[in-house]
């Protein structure tokens, strides 16, 4: 894992942070899963431009909140605002926000029946109306981001488990998204295979992407995160910005966390 | 060469040989698999002499001691093998049943067209696959029913008072534009409370009146084909629209029925629910029955149902909702996963189903839709008992006339009958495994 974060470390540089406008809002949000109050108050502002890794004990409703920003899950409670749509039961508004809004699995989810190319081209074709040959280059052109151009043609079954999340990124990048939501990215994946993931992120991160990154990779946060957001029993325990948070954590609970995800 | 000592240096290269004769070839197969040991070859030897014991007074009957031709039941009565003379001499009727003898050419077209679509369609490699479909699912039922019904069908409308427009297909098409109107309305009105795109969904259906619109129109036009009413329908002609209307109609249902079993709207759940359920219980010659002989009671006088279009529906239906249960399998097999990932990317709920769910459902249930379409064809037969003539019926019914009547003339159409059935079915399911196979290739996980 200290390999992982060195990596991590030596592409990451401090970037000026000019938070101007709000990408997502959520305000007062509460969920119940039937009787079981599984988000309780959250509010989190994230600004565009702005890096938030949530991290937290299994079950502490992390992967709930991140789902609901894109409606994968619905809020009974609270506004969620994203890119200045408030997510409600309108079907036209859930639209919008899911063509603006990216989301890598942890499973990677990608679609078995189609090649890598077509999994990237698939949305913009069908949701963007994009002509075929130019959703094509956009594939291409992110495909070479993500570095694996040369398996365009191949079917998900063929690929490694960390290629295959690092076409699920460039499929979402290819609906150009303006936030971009990571459910634990690199929980699934062989240890040798998280740190070209965790590259790719980086990378993003670096051109100013917004995201919201539940992930249990410390040295990722630490070194990429604008704020860290500790959740535990579906509240936000305790956010802070990264060295802060690492240094300096205030709740009893992050400690015991941090001590125990850290030793 | 010394057992001693482990060192050891090759002197020279050993040449290839053959191998073994007992090895290779249909000997080393037939030790291998038929005698490679006592109680195997003993088996081998068992079964060998049934096969033969079972296959020779088959082949006695249907080829040695067979009739081959004939002028009339003289040639076969004292016939012990088949009487192909009698085959022979009805197969016209086989295939067309009672159709005017003049106007077969018409059931020869439909034939040809269904032969000269479905190749091309069939073979992946062919080109315009989406030409070609369209035209095997919306050109081709439409010419097939023109050429087989004759068309111009008298429409004279229902409900619009004479004294505005007397009864004429012209009163009935200004009935359907108006019931279209007024569909379009609440088409548009439904979207809006639903919150969709209200041109978008108005769009969507008012193609779908206009086609249905342009369909009555077709069928409403005169061609100067003389009209051949269904009851002089017969045999093969029978057999093949029931089964293709029941596997092409039933198809499309299944799936809309399956997805609608797994709708999260309850309303739509509970009536894909019912649907399914209460034609799963109930015995298809039930439903025949009740087409036949139930639903004319329950119709207001003077309103007439051709009866093979009531056998038809009821087949279609009746098999929709087995497809739905087969589909569904195919539906529960596919991961949540693979649903959240089309959402995420902003697919809405048909396109999901379209491009990404159906595709891999309907791949992984061919073995079960294969199935119930190869049941379905033999559930043809059953149409015979409400009176239509099947290609079995048919054989049926042509095995009593006088003119051929003998000892074995039954058995000879029985033969030919179950010959023909298993042609078919076998050509269905060896397409199957051969598109099963085809579909696998890398691409599984």
């Amino acid at each position: 894992m200290s390999d992982v974060a060195i990596a991590v470390e030596a592409a990451a540089k401090p970037r000026a942070l000019s938070p101007t406008e709000t990408a997502v809002e959520l305000i007062d949000v509460n969920k119940w899963y039937g009787d079981f109050h599984v988000l309780r108050d959250i509010n989190l502002k994230v600004m565009k431009g702005e890096r938030i890794v949530v991290a937290g004990p299994s079950g502490s409703g992390k992967s709930t909140m991140i789902r609901c920003i894109n409606r994968l899950e619905e809020h009974q409670t609270g506004k969620i605002i994203v890119d200045g749509t408030e997510l409600t039961n309108d079907l036209r508004r859930i639209d919008v926000v899911r063509r603006e809004v990216g989301m890598v699995f942890q499973h990677f989810n990608l679609f078995p029946h189609l090649t890598i190319l077509e999994n990237c081209t698939l949305a913009p074709i069908h949701v963007r109306k994009m002509p075929k040959r130019e959703a094509e280059d956009v594939a291409m052109h992110y495909l070479k981001r993500v570095k694996i151009p040369e398996q365009a043609a191949k079917y998900p079954g063929q690929l490694s488990g960390g290629q295959q999340q690092r076409v699920a990124i460039a499929r979402s990048l290819c609906m150009n998204p303006r936030v971009m939501l990571f459910d634990e990215p690199t929980s699934a994946l062989d240890p040798e295979m998280i740190k070209e993931v965790l590259d790719v992120m980086v990378g993003l991160a670096m051109e100013g992407m917004t995201m919201i990154c539940v992930t249990h990779e410390m040295g990722f946060a630490r070194q990429v995160a604008d704020r860290v957001v500790f959740m535990d029993g579906g509240q936000i325990v305790e956010q802070n910005d990264p060295v802060s948070f690492f240094e300096n954590p205030q709740h009893e609970r992050t400690k015991l966390f941090l001590s125990q995800i850290l030793s | 060469m010394s057992t001693t000592s482990s060192a050891f240096v090759r002197g020279s290269f050993i040449e290839s040989r053959r191998p073994p004769r007992t090895s290779v070839g249909v000997i080393g197969w037939a030790r291998a698999n038929l005698f490679s040991s006592l109680p195997n070859s003993i088996l081998t030897l068992v079964a060998a002499a049934f096969i033969v014991w079972a296959l020779t007074p088959l082949v006695r009957f249907t080829i040695i001691d067979a009739v081959w031709s004939g002028e009339d039941r003289a040639v076969c009565a004292k016939a012990t093998g088949a009487c192909w003379a009698y085959v022979k001499a009805y197969l016209p009727q086989f295939i067309y049943g009672r159709y005017p003898i003049d106007q077969r050419w018409r059931v020869d077209i439909v034939y040809a067209l269904l032969a000269l679509a479905l190749v091309p369609m069939l073979i992946p490699r062919a080109p315009l696959k989406r030409l070609n479909a369209a035209f095997l699912l919306f050109a081709y039922p439409l010419i097939a029913f023109v050429l087989l019904t004759g068309g111009h069908i008298g429409f004279r409308g229902g409900w619009l008072p004479a004294w505005i427009v007397a009864p004429s297909p012209l009163r009935f098409f200004a009935e359907y534009a108006l019931v279209a109107m007024v569909l379009l309305l609440v088409v548009g009105l439904l979207a809006r409370i639903a919150g969709h795109p209200v041109a978008g969904s108005g769009r969507a259906a008012g193609i779908v009146l206009g086609a249905i619109g342009l369909l009555l129109l077709v069928v409403a036009a005169d061609f100067g084909l003389e009209p051949v009413e269904t009851s002089n329908w017969g045999g093969l002609l029978v057999t093949l629209v029931v089964a293709v209307t029941g596997m092409v109609a039933s198809l499309p249902l299944g799936v809309l029925l399956a997805l609608g079993r797994r709708s999260s709207m309850p309303i739509i759940r509970l009536a894909s629910v019912i649907f399914i359920e209460v034609w799963r219980g109930v015995p298809l010659i039930t439903v025949l029955f009740m087409a036949s002989v139930m639903l004319p009671l329950f119709l207001p006088d003077g309103v007439t149902f051709d009866k093979l279009l009531r056998a038809l529906i009821g087949v279609a239906l009746f098999n929709a909702a087995y497809m739905a249960e087969t589909i569904r399998g195919g539906l529960q097999a596919i991961p949540r996963g693979q649903y959240e990932a089309g959402m995420a990317v902003g697919l809405g709920y048909w396109q999901r189903m379209r491009l990404i769910v159906l595709p891999q459902a309907l791949r992984l249930v061919i073995p079960g839709i294969v199935g119930s379409f190869i049941s379905l064809f033999k559930d043809t037969t059953l149409v015979s008992i409400i009176g239509l003539f099947d290609f079995l019926g048919q054989i049926q019914a042509s095995a009593n006339d006088a003119k051929w009547a003998s000892p074995v003339t039954g058995v000879t159409g029985y033969v030919f009958a179950a010959t023909v059935f298993w042609a078919f079915c076998f050509a269905m399911s060896r397409y199957a495994a051969y598109t099963e196979r085809r579909l696998n290739r890398g691409r599984r996980r």
